[in-house]
């Protein structure tokens, strides 16, 4: 079993959603975005989202795109987030970690090298935001040949006809974007996300989590009632931008992720 | 030449060879996939093309002139030169032939708002114009660098009743905008149609834009064939993201005897970091919902393009461009921004006309290349646009050099 099947597997049992962070790589600096990663398991977290910068990141909002900048400006690079999730794996070999960024750095990296070193590195997933299953050919199908899994994104708009499509390859979890907008954007309604999961559920077997304009640990217990994961990122992000230093930017996305998972595992008792 | 490698495109997948495609978020596929099928709907439907016919005539005042410039030809020595008057369209450039196709398509398709991106500014103008013409409302993104130097047509847009947005992320040029433009869409997916204005992003934008703009090459046929009794010898047009340029070429691509010249933006050399030649200093990647050339670092971080024409300043390149630079049907080249500002004094007392600074790159080009060919070389230059907007940069360069010297 992968780390993803084998993580959800043991929610599962123990009756309730898991946490899934989101951080971006090298924000806002290598070394305290590894002391984040290293820390974000023992805070609560128990599935990581890992975002690789790009200069470009048309689907996400202003946190994400200044977490971007901050990232790259201190000299992040593809390499350099392999070599995070590497150091990650000497102490951890636990919690799965999905990269989730834009196809155009892996595209230059090369795609057979990337998905070498990802599966070495010790990456269980991928989330391409601009790699829609039309070009699963691309990477879709190299990386699961080589056991990593592929996330789908699916959205308010992915209708009954397409979602099948959507659906057919992914493996790991499908990620319920529940607002069709930008990361950070408002969230949605209790009734929309039950209706969604719902519907997905009708369509695949895999576990569903849900992400969008979540921030607070009690939205986080809303959506841990009905979905198998609730994803949280700009919130997060948003305590790296505020902090006065690097020690204040890693408390305080650890303390953020610490208050989510609380209200995560109380939220169905 | 190697026409015979040349197939026209792009496939069901919207590729040409391996450029283009549709690398978009999930939010946006179903309204991609939909866009792409109402569009076919409407190339088929007579009522569409006729209400198309319409306003290309009496609203864009098509069909423009095929101009014979006799100065500039005599001024070189060589090639017999003519502009395709694009310039002389409502609006003053070619944008506004993709906009009306586009608003027409929005209306059928239901669509309550517009948005674009904008460089220059004239596919901005050519937008707010046609959003005013339809009653819709429209915002338009634009890179606060760009905002700077191109106030006139800022303003111009507000007149006619456009928001601007000005874009502060990256360099605040057109690839910001565009990033800000796609961010607006993705949140208002049900009632917004995206006016894109060039020949890029996701399929079916490629092709679809290339449509709308290939009235400029069916023209020139006619015209030419009208005046000289033949094909031209050769196409010279300017290549930003390339609308004016494959407006231009589509109807000759076939024709083995028309050599091709796109002209990519140099800024202060392909060999410096400042230009906007994705093809000439590019290597392929993915942006903006399509594979093609573009300007990146070795992790594939896009870097940032530079050129005196704002129109012009944009790392990337239409897919159907890099295709058909990998099969060499179209020769790409580039010119420098003094270049271009030569061929913008020379265009301007020779013939009385103000050309952009976009169009001033084609223009360097066939002065360069015409007096080395013979008298009865036909060369046909894209006239894209005029150049009212660009008088403060213009300028600003010309007091720098007074400065200077």
């Amino acid at each position: 079993m992968s780390r993803l099947e084998t993580r959800f597997a043991e929610l599962k049992a123990e009756g309730r959603a898991a946490l899934v962070t989101f951080v971006t790589a090298g924000d806002p600096g290598y070394d305290a975005s590894l002391r984040v990663l290293k820390g974000l398991p023992a805070a609560g977290a128990d599935v990581i989202e890992l975002g690789m910068p790009f200069t470009d990141p048309m689907a996400d909002g202003v946190a994400i795109q200044l977490a971007t900048l901050r990232a790259l400006e201190a000299g992040q690079t593809l390499a350099k987030t392999l070599q995070m999730v590497r150091e990650f794996r000497v102490e951890n070999q636990a919690t799965p970690i999905v990269l989730m960024g834009y196809y155009n750095p892996i595209h230059r990296f090369g795609v057979d090298k990337f998905v070498a070193e990802a599966k070495q590195a010790g990456v269980d997933g991928l989330i391409i935001v601009d790699l829609p299953p039309e070009h699963d050919a691309e990477l879709a199908t190299p990386a699961q040949a080589a056991g990593i899994d592929f996330i789908r994104l699916t959205t308010p708009t992915t209708d009954d006809a397409r979602l099948p499509r959507v659906l057919e390859r992914s493996t790991g979890f499908v990620y319920y974007v529940s607002v069709a907008g930008v990361t950070g954007a408002g969230s949605a309604t209790t009734e929309h996300v039950t209706e969604a999961v719902a519907r997905l559920r009708r369509h695949t077997d895999l576990p569903v989590s849900v992400g969008f304009g979540i921030r607070t640990p009690e939205q986080a217990a809303a959506i841990a009632r009905l979905a198998d994961g609730v994803v949280v990122g700009s919130a997060l992000v948003d305590k790296i931008a505020h902090a006065k230093d690097a020690d204040q930017a890693v408390n305080d996305v650890l303390s953020l992720c610490s208050a989510l998972a609380e209200g995560v595992r109380a939220a169905r008792k | 030449m190697s026409q015979s490698q040349y197939r026209p495109g792009p496939d069901a997948n919207g590729l040409f060879g391996s450029f283009g495609g549709r690398y978009v978020a999930e939010t946006l596929m179903p309204l991609v996939l939909d866009l792409a099928r109402e569009y076919e709907a409407a190339k088929a439907d007579p009522q569409f093309l006729e209400e198309l016919a319409y306003f290309q005539r009496d609203y864009i005042g098509r069909p423009n002139p095929l101009y014979f410039a006799e100065r500039l030809t005599e001024h070189c020595g060589g090639a017999k030169i003519f502009f395709k008057r694009e310039e002389l369209n409502h609006t003053g450039a070619h944008k506004v032939n993709n906009c009306i196709g586009q608003v027409l398509l929005a209306r059928r398709m239901g669509k309550k708002r517009l948005i674009a991106e904008t460089g220059a500014g004239m596919h901005g103008v050519a937008t707010a114009t046609v959003a005013a013409r339809f009653g819709l409302p429209c915002v338009i993104y634009m890179g606060a660098t760009d905002i700077e130097r191109q106030q006139a047509n800022v303003f111009r847009m507000k007149l006619l009743g456009a928001e601007i947005v000005p874009v502060t992320a990256g360099t605040g040029t057109l690839k910001d905008a565009m990033n800000e433009a796609l961010r607006d869409w993705v949140t208002n997916v049900e009632d917004t149609f995206y006016l894109i204005g060039t020949v890029a992003g996701p399929h079916p934008y490629p092709a679809m834009v290339r449509d709308f703009q290939s009235i400029i090459g069916k023209e020139t046929r006619a015209q030419l064939q009208e005046k000289e009794g033949r094909l031209p010898d050769s196409l010279v047009a300017c290549v930003g993201g390339g609308s004016n340029a494959m407006g231009l070429f589509h109807e000759f691509l076939q024709e083995p005897s028309v050599q091709i010249i796109g002209v990519e933006a140099g800024g202060h050399g392909v060999h410096t970091d400042k230009h906007a030649a994705s093809l000439n200093g590019g290597v392929p990647g993915v942006l903006h919902g399509n594979r093609t050339y573009l300007l990146q670092d070795n992790d594939g971080q896009i870097t940032d393009a530079h050129s005196i024409s704002a129109g012009l300043d944009y790392p990337g390149i239409g897919p159907e461009h890099a295709y058909l630079h990998e099969v060499k049907r179209v020769e790409y080249v580039s010119i420098t921004d003094d270049e271009a500002l030569d061929a913008f004094h020379a265009t301007c007392r020779l013939e009385g006309i103000i050309p952009a600074l976009e169009s001033s790159h084609a223009l360097a080009e066939a002065i360069k290349r015409a007096p080395n060919l013979p008298k009865d070389h036909l060369m046909v230059i894209c006239l894209s646009g005029r150049g009212d907007k660009d008088m403060q940069t213009v300028m600003n360069h010309m007091a720098a050099q007074e400065k200077q010297a």
